[in-house]
């Protein structure tokens, strides 16, 4: 069975935001980079599978500039067998153009499940998973927090407002993974001395023609200094009155 | 021109999210110009026809027996044909879990650009510019859409829906060229949360806990408090992570994004991930023992105290209020 993962690298969840001087992008100046959280979830349930088919390939890719080697060199440590690296140095193309670039290169793996994190953490777009889905003709399901698999059938579960889904898939098939679905496991220091020798091939991405401009990075407006209305139980009354007479919220 | 709205339905009722949407089609139909058109993938009809006051003039309906539950590719398909049909400037969804699901297969079948979660639209000379949080909400991104129509989500809770009192949609069936059974991920069965529950997305008050609580045993401190105020139940991400709490309850950068009236953070200290899945909504208050506490710097009101005394006399403040009113 060849599974391909596909991930993000993305600033670290605790980055202060700041603007770059182009006023359209982030400025990397200070970020940690970090593997995008979702991500972790998507390695973890394709490493999983291989155990319980007795083996198979686990294909990583990611698609960006030139920090994405350490990021995949991440996934290698966990355990998947090889890498390829997209390449492009535009900082933020847009979701259908890299699921067409993606597309072009998972269709020629022929895989029976492709993984994504349920969103990155960055743009919070949460659309690359099931684009490629569509332009590979697959069946998908997005946001996934459980899943199973038999034979040649995902089970996979996923959570609306008010209730929870339950989606069989036929394979090949595309799945995004949300958090809940497993407990990712950390790198053993053997999976990290293993992951050096493995192969991270370098491709150009074919991202083709822009299809979502950005105008305009801004920071949101600061929110205006509140007030403590009081210290204790004490101030209970103050803050019943003033969310009812003030902010008329009860 | 037009505006292409896609109608979701669980159960037969049409959601709110899509009434939001409608609302602002129509806002958007008076510079663009419109009609606002629906589309809706259903079993039988929910009752499109009532749209009208929501601000539709029409609405397409595609029936099969298998629509009864969500079919993400079937309902793309069906909405690519009505985009096929309607030749409409703009294309709208709700950012539900549906439409988060939905718009971008849209959007990779018509091979056009799309902006999810937005929390506002315009109409700037022509064309549309989209607002969307990223980054969680600690950045603002604004997009414009080089080719047509222009697709984007709505974060729910976010636009308001419009009343045209009286006003009728006239329902067009919508005929289906592909067979639905056919289908190669299929929703085999729908197991419902709680009766009543609202989701913190689409909720109108959110009651958060957090590592304040010292445990999963209080959380019935949190649980009371959000039912004499008819809340949602919020978890910081410590929490969950603790498997205190569900995710489907964690408010931040890994959890879900909220924009309630009020939001009330107990016990929560305000790490930046957390802040940022709260900070759009309306009105904030903090219970902290820390007066330093980052939640503070974003709260309108606060309270400095013991959450363990502050939580029990404000829910007994609430209900006495709520039995006087």
């Amino acid at each position: 069975m060849i599974q391909v993962v596909c991930v993000k690298q993305v600033p670290d969840t605790e980055t202060r935001v700041k603007v770059a001087a182009d006023g359209r992008t982030l400025d990397p100046s200070g970020v940690t980079w970090v593997l995008n959280p979702y991500d972790e979830f998507a390695i973890e349930q394709a490493l999983r599978v291989r155990d319980q088919q007795g083996g198979g390939e686990i294909v990583a890719i990611s698609l960006g500039g030139a920090g994405v080697p350490t990021a995949l060199r991440n996934v290698l440590a966990l355990g998947a067998d090889r890498a390829i690296h997209l390449r492009t140095d535009l900082p933020a193309p847009d979701p259908l153009a890299v699921a067409r670039a993606l597309a072009a290169e998972i269709r020629a793996l022929s895989p029976d499940l492709v993984w994504f994190g349920r969103q990155a953490v960055d743009d919070d777009q949460a659309q690359v998973g099931p684009i490629l889905a569509e332009l590979l003709d697959l069946p998908c399901a997005t946001f996934v927090a459980a899943f199973a698999l038999e034979n040649r059938k995902a089970t996979v579960e996923r959570d609306f407002e008010g209730g929870r889904e339950v989606i069989e898939l036929t394979l090949p098939a595309v799945i995004a993974a949300d958090k809940g679905l497993n407990e990712p496991r950390y790198a053993s220091l053997k999976g990290i001395m293993a992951a050096k020798k493995k192969t991270i091939e370098e491709k150009p991405a074919e991202l083709g023609e822009t299809n979502l401009e950005v105008l305009a990075l801004e920071l949101p407006p600061a929110r205006a200094a509140g007030r403590i209305v009081g210290q204790g139980a004490a101030a209970v009354p103050e803050l019943v009155r003033v969310l009812r007479e003030e902010a008329k919220v009860v | 021109m037009s505006l292409l709205v896609f109608i979701e339905q669980r159960d037969g009722r049409v959601r709110s999210v899509s009434r939001e949407a409608l609302g602002e089609a129509a806002r958007l139909a008076a510079t663009l110009g419109g009609p606002v058109v629906g589309v809706c993938a259903a079993a039988s009809d929910p009752g499109l026809a009532a749209l009208g006051a929501a601000g539709a003039d029409r609405v397409l309906l595609a029936v099969h027996p298998a629509f009864t539950l969500y079919d993400g590719a079937g309902y793309a398909k069906v909405v690519a044909a009505a985009a096929k049909v309607v030749q409409p400037q703009v294309v709208l969804f709700g950012a539900s879990a549906m439409g988060r699901d939905l718009a971008p297969r849209v959007a990779g079948r018509l091979g056009l650009g799309l902006a999810t979660d937005c929390t506002a639209l315009a109409a700037e000379g022509g064309r549309l510019v989209a607002t969307r949080p990223v980054y969680a909400g600690k950045a603002i991104q604004k997009v414009a859409f080089p080719g047509s129509p222009a697709l984007a989500s709505l974060r729910p809770k976010v636009f308001a829906p419009i009343a045209r009192d009286g006003m009728s949609a006239a329902v067009e069936p919508l005929a289906l060229d592909f067979d639905p059974a056919a289908s190669r991920a299929r929703v085999a069965r729908v197991t419902a949360a709680g009766p009543g529950k609202v989701d913190v997305t689409e909720a109108e008050i959110v009651v958060s806990g957090g590592r304040g609580l010292k445990g999963p045993e209080h959380f019935h401190l949190i649980e009371e408090l959000a039912e004499v105020l008819g809340a949602s139940v919020g978890a910081s991400r410590a929490v969950v992570d603790a498997g205190w709490r569900p995710h489907a309850e964690q408010v931040g950068q890994t959890g879900k994004t909220v924009s309630p009236k009020l939001y009330v953070a107990v016990g929560i200290s305000g790490a930046i991930p957390h802040l940022a899945g709260m900070t759009s909504s309306r009105c904030i208050v903090a219970v902290n023992k820390d007066p330093e506490a980052p939640i503070f710097k974003v709260a309108d009101y606060g309270i400095v105290g013991d959450l363990f005394e502050v939580v029990p006399a404000l829910t007994d403040a609430v209900r006495k209020l709520h039995a006087h009113a």
